[in-house]
């Protein structure tokens, strides 16, 4: 059975990218905790040989060819964007 | 008498002879917002100059024989609306004001020429039971406004319940088409997995989300999802099996229907006056003809815990698309790419969201996938096993839509694995990919509306409104309406 520590909060958190405050860091700590102990209880299953169910209809892949066609202009796609310059989504520097 | 005391097929004659036009059904509705939308707060969004400006076009057109011609609905604010503000109730999204495309159920909708009154209230991105988690405002019960209206599609049933719009969006994921027309009183279904396309519904578990009508009677319902259903190449899980005239299956005839009803839907946490709602309701079944038995659904108490490790893992997965890159909001504090991200979102997303979203990351992070994540999958398979079994005899299984009526706002907020056990009863048919529909069965002392759950078969759709309008046309409990801001 899984303990989850606040160091392991802060870790997912980050994997999340979510910035989280130590007070946060607590409680998501007290909540993620109270409900992965309820989740063990999946362990009183046996599901030896059972196949995991991913999708619930008998879909294979959907193939279609791959044609070029009209969707969206570049100045659509930038409508909604925080910051912009030109033709591109502008970004803080990535770089130090 | 409100207009929208008609079915839309009424409506309709009454359109076709001139009686009415698209403009009175817009007032209609407008009006009535302006008088109780202050007490139910259903929308996040509403849309009243386009939507009279749109009425007057249709009133102006010489061919008025479209499925929903002038009809004014309401769309539940996680599927896109082109250049109408789509917010999924979150703050992340609070300036994505211009979509750039609808919706394939907003453009089958607009192809039959409703009218979009606005965008309907909800648990940000559709996570939670109440309602409660929407960063704008707290929807409130339009039969007790103490209440919740249930969650997460609350705005799309509330608004149906008080008479604002003749039909709404929702979306189903655990039960929020479902658990909100319990509450609220009125009908809502959610389609079998692949019925509906969900190309343009912000994603939230994309194996169990589905986007479904919430309606007065099941006749609308009915109407609603003829619109709304079919392949979409846009959706690759969307089905490619014909969509039947759902309306023709009301026939009223429910003989020798064989309805199951599992013992644990009837047990232990359900309610007393839900459970004998839910038993006289069976017994107007038998007096019309059906039979109905006690089965088992051996698993479904294991539901709510696999359903939240995996509605999380793929939400986790699915919200990763908000980065304050290409819309919604981007952090104002950012120094670097690392803290456009990080603060944006935490800026963005409610204590909900970002609970979900952890959890989910750590169902899926390397060393607990197998326990967790991949367990889930396995115990959904024992889940879809229990229903598939069930219906090699039976038609229909039929229990209460939700273990109790509405709760207080306020009473459950704080308490994350209480409000989650309260969608026992809706969560198996998600996970098993079947319909389900909830109808009003009756109230409680207080006053409340109780739901019966009916489900079926997979693309069964036509057995299950069937059963639910015979039981809908035996009984009265869809033609009370809620006593706000006066009689009507």
């Amino acid at each position: 059975m899984a303990e989850i520590s606040k160091e392991q909060v802060k870790h997912v958190a980050n994997l999340a990218r979510l910035a989280i405050t130590e007070e946060e860091a607590e409680m998501f700590t007290d909540h993620l905790r109270s409900i992965i102990t309820y989740a063990e209880q999946l362990n009183e299953l046996d599901t030896e040989g059972v196949e995991p169910t991913t999708h619930v209809l008998d879909l294979k892949n959907v193939m279609r060819k791959d044609e070029p066609k009209e969707w969206i202009t570049q100045e659509e796609a930038l409508k909604n964007a925080p910051d912009k310059q030109a033709a591109y989504f502008r970004v803080p520097s990535i770089l130090e | 008498m409100s207009l929208f005391n008609h079915s839309i097929k009424e409506l309709e004659e009454k359109l076709q002879k001139k009686e009415i036009n698209a403009t009175d059904l817009v007032d209609t509705a407008f009006a009535r917002i302006h008088d109780v939308e202050e007490d139910v707060k259903a929308f996040i969004t509403l849309d009243e100059e386009n939507a009279r400006n749109y009425a007057k076009q249709l009133d102006a057109a010489t061919d008025k024989t479209e499925k929903l011609f002038g009809i004014p609905g309401g769309i539940k604010d996680n599927i896109v609306t082109k250049g109408l503000r789509t917010t999924c109730a979150s703050q992340f999204l609070r300036n994505f004001n211009d979509p750039l495309y609808d919706a394939t159920v907003v453009q089958k909708l607009n192809n039959e020429k409703m009218i979009t009154v606005g965008k309907l209230n909800m648990d940000e991105f559709a996570m939670g039971s109440s309602t409660e988690n929407s960063s704008y405002a707290k929807t409130r019960n339009p039969w007790n406004t103490d209440f919740v209206p249930g969650g997460s599609s609350g705005g799309s049933a509330a608004a149906v319940a008080a008479g604002e719009v003749l039909f709404s969006l929702g979306s189903d994921t655990g039960g929020s088409i479902r658990q909100p027309a319990s509450f609220c009183g009125v009908v809502g279904l959610k389609p079998t997995y692949g019925r509906v396309s969900r190309f343009g519904l912000v994603a939230f578990a994309s194996s169990l989300d589905q986007i479904g009508p919430v309606t007065r009677t099941v006749e609308d319902n009915a109407r609603i999802l003829e619109v709304i259903s079919g392949h979409d190449k846009m959706d690759a899980t969307s089905a490619n099996i014909d969509v039947p005239l759902y309306t023709d299956s009301l026939t009223g005839d429910v003989k020798g229907l064989k309805i199951a009803v599992p013992k644990e839907y009837l047990g232990e946490g359900v309610n007393p006056e839900v459970k004998e709602s839910i038993l006289q309701a069976l017994k107007k079944y038998e007096s019309l003809g059906a039979t109905w038995e006690e089965v088992s659904l051996p698993h479904s108490k294991y539901a709510v815990a696999a359903y939240y490790l995996l509605s999380s893992s793929e939400a986790s997965a699915n919200l990763a698309r908000f980065d304050g890159v290409r819309y919604g909001i981007r952090s104002e504090k950012a120094k670097d790419m690392l803290e456009m991200f990080k603060l944006s979102r935490s800026e963005g997303f409610g204590d909900e969201v970002k609970r979900r979203i952890m959890l989910g990351t750590f169902a899926l992070s390397s060393g607990y996938y197998d326990a967790y994540y991949k367990k889930a999958q396995k115990v959904r398979t024992l889940i879809k096993q229990d229903f598939d079994n069930i219906f090699k005899t039976y038609d229909v299984v039929m229990g209460p839509t939700n273990p109790t009526t509405a709760f207080r706002i306020g009473e459950r907020i704080d308490d994350p694995l209480t409000m989650y056990a309260n969608d026992i009863l809706t969560i198996p048919v998600n996970l098993a990919g079947v319909p389900g529909i909830s109808i009003p069965s009756g109230f409680s002392q207080e006053g409340l509306p109780i739901g019966l759950q009916i489900i079926g078969k997979h693309f069964d759709e036509a057995t299950v409104y069937r059963a639910a309008h015979a039981f809908e046309q035996a009984t009265d409990f869809h033609k009370k309406q809620p006593q706000l801001g006066g009689a009507k």
